[in-house]
């Protein structure tokens, strides 16, 4: 189960902590992966330590030109494209009534601007193939909200939304499309939370520790294998139980 | 009838799943062969691949009809 041999997919955000382990999931199950990024020397690092002969492709998604350029750029390197992960995602966290209007738009063009271009792209040729996986990775914090996160919170529960619309519109032709709600996953996001935060963040997670990048992996696996055809217009949250939705 | 109207006959009935005799050149994708809007956009993805030209979304929008479509086709082909 869950074989992704002779599938490609392209992954944004892929030399962060969770982007990469999913790149690395998805090329250990078998795909053929492209991975994007802003920091190229970051990017090569990730491709060489998954196996699978991946692709860099560089790209700054605050550049919507770049963003438009990027699904013909994967098409062409890896023939075809039946997976996309729109991993990538930035924080401007401020209390909104402190909140600039480049910290608000920022995180909107980035996080949720650029994930709905990028499938807007990636649609055509999985119409095409009459099969398609959009996964984008999203936030608990999308449905749950969180202060200071006015700006990222609407930029996540927006990709839910769009999942949803997207996902009815192209569920006749096998493409599916979902999202992945991870919790507290430990990466550098995380990591420059003050220790008190973290303490406190701890006791609201019942697993009792913070995720890892392969927890978010094997969520994206699965949702991108073709035994999860059925499933679709779906978050799966994967929190350590933080926030049962 | 056209080589074009031939060609673009056999794309409709092949993605619509309709009979050929249906497939007259007044005939509505929507309104007549049961088409719906993500139907059109296959159908333009099709034509574009046939016959190499490249159809843009406001153009698409207006290719209602079979006619539409072949004289499309026949006016911005290579």
């Amino acid at each position: 189960m869950f074989d992704l041999s002779g599938m490609t997919a392209l992954v944004t955000g892929a030399s962060g902590g969770i982007g990469s382990a999913i790149a690395r999931g998805l090329a250990e199950r078998g795909a053929r992966v492209a991975l994007s990024g802003t920091r190229e020397a970051a990017l090569q690092a990730v491709a060489g330590e998954i196996g699978g002969d991946p692709v860099i492709l560089p790209a700054n998604l605050s550049d919507s030109a770049a963003v438009d350029g990027l699904v013909p750029q994967a098409v062409e390197a890896l023939g075809k494209l039946d997976i996309l992960i729109n991993n990538a995602g930035v924080t401007r966290d401020n209390l909104a009534m402190r909140m600039k209007d480049e910290e608000w738009a920022d995180v909107i063009r980035i996080n949720l601007e650029a994930g709905f271009r990028l499938s807007r792209a990636a649609l055509k040729p999985m119409m095409r193939a009459k099969f398609g996986r959009i996964i984008s990775i999203t936030s608990v914090v999308g449905a749950t909200g969180n202060p200071g996160q006015a700006n990222y919170a609407a930029s996540k529960a927006g990709l839910v939304g769009m999942s949803k619309a997207l996902a009815q519109e192209v569920a006749s032709r096998n493409i599916t499309v979902n999202c992945i709600a991870p919790g507290f996953i430990r990466s550098a996001m995380t990591d420059a939370l003050p220790d008190s935060q973290k303490e406190a963040l701890m006791g609201r997670i019942p697993a009792g520790r913070l995720g890892e990048g392969d927890d978010i992996a094997a969520a994206a696996v699965y949702l991108a294998s073709r035994e999860a055809g059925y499933v679709t217009g779906q978050t799966l949250h994967v929190n350590g139980g933080m926030a049962m939705l | 009838m056209s080589e074009t109207a031939d060609r673009v006959k056999k794309i409709v009935v092949e993605h619509l799943g309709v009979e050929a005799d249906k497939v007259t050149e007044d005939a509505s994708f929507i309104d007549d062969l049961g088409a719906d809007s993500l139907d059109i956009v296959e159908l333009v993805m099709a034509f574009e691949e046939e016959f190499g030209v490249e159809i843009p979304d406001d153009a698409a929008e207006k290719i209602t009809t079979v006619r539409d479509a072949i004289e499309y086709i026949d006016n911005n082909k290579a």
